[in-house]
């Protein structure tokens, strides 16, 4: 066979799921933060956004204390029992069985990040363990993260087959992978590795933007990419993948422009906690003081609302 | 292609697609509805508005009054003078008095104070000005709050800066203004085109007689009001209101030595005929009927939003709309797909939502025109597609509407319709592209989306159109000259060269 003049398999996985222009995206999602949601509206969004929400703990400093009180926040949010509860912690596969034991008469979902986050850089083999053993501790969802050294440098296949060999390790447990879109750099390359993911994952399971741990993390334009590819490959063969945007979300306006978004492209089969996420700590208080304000009028100082994770 | 698509590993039973007999499609219902969320601010509207002569607001001579309505809402919010021939002569007098005893004398630095100080107001009330155009045109707030308002400010900020830099504008080449102008303008962006009028001609030193269309007068009126608080000398600029009979001796008056028009090539074409032979200067900026034309390679989602962008906006009443979308054959059916699910997401409604996308047709005669071309569009057997979105009991609304099957012998492939209404042909090289696209008797702009940059350089010098996007559509600049082809015009409006058409070079 002749030697293709173009060596980036990379370059024409691009041509082949289409490119993204990055003006036209980013006017896009600028358009989403120009809508108004007012009244009930607002409060159904606010509620919902609460309901999507992955409480989130990932510092080294974790212990089995800072788990039961995050796990207690999941639980009940706020004091008012019209605020749902949140859809799952994440946190780190050494501390599953704490929270599984917490949370084991609720339906609020523990996912572990797994795969050597936040790099990723261990071998396959020690990387699969890493998620057997998350699971076989009570993990019922994994977020896991791609090899972008590998995405970067073309070797395509050896991503797909890596997010394959995840899938089956996860057995019956809900998969999220992570692409680490600041690390790829393009929206082109955002698409492409979407895409990639997604032939290889199982309906329900999740794409998600970032670590929180790298320089970017989620914005509009780059979870607008990823809600535009889920929708292209849904449509095409009829398997709904969920999506996580994680990371920079901290206010609830910015959030429900989030949610904006999914109604206007996925619709919404996309508007409840099996198919959204948001991958998020600081965001679930300031949710909580916005409802609060819609309901009453009035702000809450922030130390009315219990912390139970900082950062991310 | 090394990537190949595995089959997916053995799905968990809970969660399995259901991808047997059933087509996947998304739902946009309303599982979350959004309140409504008007604008509030007040639009201080007078209840009765004069002519503007002299920098004084005077009763027209005949005593006659016409009613301004709210397209949304069908309800008068106002009663306009109606200029006669009298009036009009009385505009150009106190415009030919100003001219000789102030403006035209006046350095430029200093008639570039006046001009910065209207910029600098019409930003200070810019919610005020959006809210009325909005009322008094039927245009969504959301574009008169986040396009005509700011456009009309910057438009006076550019030519302010030119007002004492005319020396430089040709080296060498001093400027002289022409002296009084005669300006008629249309109803689809009533403050912006009042903007692309009045900025260039005052900065450059003329002075001015303008009429609003009859539908949108009310913003030109305020915008007098705000002439005063500026301070402006008086006489500098005149407004008269009225229909074609005011428009017709704006005109043809003697003391015009330009006059502007931007409306219908109809109108054009008489304004132009009954000028034949005088010695005014004339630019005309009129109709068109642009191609948006999108290869097999573009962003696919970025062209369909720029389509969009570019046939909805303001209800598709704009000159330069890319009302014909030319799609390469190859992609033509998914993008008609994606264009249909994009436009069921488009709210049509109160034009003072905060989150209306398509807000009312301008007037009842407009949306009887669009009306009548879409069902010449049926009936010469084009497939019409429109979104189930309600639409409001009162007012003048049309929905977002997309033929498929156009071919270049329809009616709506070849006249302006100026409404939401979009014609889809399609292509199978770039040289059919260009033909279709040049086959029209207009050629203000043009749209072309590819990720190949060589082929847009090539698509932008075959395409007989004045402004050519690529990879974009409707995006203007006070400093980027915007005019026509063919029947869609001449002379520039903006930049450099627009200066120059308000100016005589000694």
């Amino acid at each position: 066979m002749m030697q293709s003049r173009r060596t980036s398999s990379l370059d024409r996985f691009i041509a082949d799921v289409g490119p993204v222009d990055q003006v036209g995206i980013e006017e896009r999602a600028a358009k989403f933060t120009t809508r108004s949601i007012k009244k009930g509206s607002k409060l159904w969004g606010l509620k919902t956004a609460v309901s999507m929400v992955d409480l989130t703990t990932l510092e080294g400093k974790d212990t089995p204390g800072k788990i039961a009180s995050l796990c207690q926040k999941a639980r009940a949010p706020s004091s008012d029992p019209e605020v749902p509860s949140v859809a799952a912690v994440c946190i780190y596969p050494f501390l599953v069985k704490h929270a599984r034991k917490l949370l084991a008469d609720t339906s609020i979902k523990v996912a572990s990040v797994a795969t050597s986050f936040p790099s990723g850089q261990l071998p396959l083999k020690l990387r699969l363990q890493e998620v057997r053993q998350a699971v076989s501790d009570g993990a019922d969802e994994v977020d896991m993260v791609i090899n972008r050294g590998l995405f970067l440098s073309g070797e395509l296949d050896a991503v797909q087959d890596e997010i394959a060999a995840v899938v089956e390790a996860c057995g019956e447990s809900t998969l999220k992978v992570i692409l680490e879109v600041s690390e790829l750099e393009t929206y082109d390359n955002i698409r492409a590795a979407s895409m990639l993911a997604m032939r290889v994952l199982r309906a329900d399971d999740f794409i998600k933007t970032s670590t929180g741990k790298a320089s970017g993390s989620a914005t509009l334009a780059n979870t607008q990419v990823m809600l535009e590819a889920i929708r292209d490959f849904y449509l095409a063969t009829g398997t709904p993948i969920g999506m996580k945007p994680a990371g920079g979300i901290r206010t609830a306006k910015q959030a429900l422009h989030y949610l904006v978004a999914v109604k206007e492209t996925l619709g919404d089969a996309w508007l409840n906690n099996t198919r959204y996420r948001f991958g998020a700590s600081a965001l679930l208080n300031d949710l909580l003081r916005q409802i609060e304000k819609q309901k009453t009028g009035a702000y809450q100082a922030p130390y009315y609302f219990s912390e139970a994770s900082a950062s991310y | 292609m090394s990537v190949t698509t595995k089959a997916a590993p053995k799905a968990r039973k809970k969660t399995q697609a259901a991808t047997t007999d059933r087509v996947p499609e998304l739902i946009f219902g309303d599982l979350w509805e959004f309140d409504p969320a008007p604008e509030s601010a007040d639009p201080k509207i007078k209840p009765q508005y004069e002519l503007f002569i002299g920098g004084k607001f005077v009763e027209p001579e005949s005593g006659k009054y016409f009613d301004s309505i709210n397209p949304a809402t069908e309800k008068k919010i106002s009663r306009i003078a109606l200029a006669s021939a009298a009036d009009v002569a009385r505009a150009y007098e106190a415009a030919q008095k100003a001219f000789d005893t102030t403006w035209g004398r006046m350095p430029g630095r200093e008639r570039g104070k006046y001009v910065y100080r209207i910029a600098r107001l019409i930003q200070d009330r810019a919610r005020e000005f959006a809210v009325a155009e909005t009322v008094d045109g039927g245009k969504p707030i959301k574009e008169s709050r986040d396009f005509d308002v700011p456009m009309t400010a910057a438009h006076f900020f550019y030519h302010a800066g030119w007002a004492d830099k005319l020396d430089y504008a040709i080296p060498g080449r001093p400027t002289e203004p022409l002296g009084v102008v005669g300006q008629v303008i249309p109803w689809n962006f009533p403050l912006l085109m009042l903007a692309w009028k009045i900025a260039p001609a005052i900065s450059t030193g003329n002075c001015v007689v303008l009429k609003p269309a009859e539908t949108t007068s009310v913003t030109a009126l305020k915008f007098a009001e705000l002439l005063q608080e500026a301070d402006l000398p008086p006489g500098v600029v005149n407004f008269v209101t009225g229909a074609g009979e005011t428009g017709a001796a704006v005109m043809a008056n003697d003391i015009a030595s330009k006059v502007a028009f931007t409306g219908s090539t109809e109108v054009g074409k008489l304004i132009m005929r009954s000028l034949a032979g005088s010695d005014k200067k004339m630019t005309m900026e009129l109709g068109g009927k642009a191609a948006n034309i999108v290869f097999d390679d573009a962003p696919l989602d970025q062209a369909v939003e720029g389509v969009v962008n570019g046939i909805f906006f303001n209800q598709g009443h704009v000159c330069c709309a890319g009302s014909r979308l030319l799609v390469q054959e190859s992609i033509a059916t998914e993008f008609v797909e994606k264009l249909k699910r994009r436009i069921s997401v488009l709210r049509v409604g109160d034009p003072m939502d905060k989150n209306t996308d398509i807000g009312a047709i301008n007037s009842r005669a407009q949306l009887e025109k669009i009306e009548e071309l879409v069902q010449s569009g049926v009936e010469q057997g084009a497939k019409m597609f429109q979104p189930s979105c309600r639409l409001p009991g009162a007012g003048f609304f049309y929905r977002p509407t997309i033929f498929t099957g156009v071919t270049q012998s329809h009616r709506i492939a070849t006249e302006e319709i100026f409404g939401p209404v979009l014609s889809v042909l399609t292509f199978r090289t770039l040289e059919e592209a260009v033909e279709k696209a040049n086959n029209t008797a207009y050629g203000l702009s043009a749209g072309v989306w590819t990720d190949k940059g060589s082929r847009i350089l090539k698509m932008s010098t075959e395409l007989k159109a004045g402004v050519v996007w690529a990879n974009t559509f409707n995006k203007f600049d006070p400093s980027s000259p915007f005019g026509g082809y063919k029947e869609s015009g001449f002379g520039r409006e903006g930049g450099r060269q627009g200066l120059l058409d308000y100016v005589r070079l000694t």
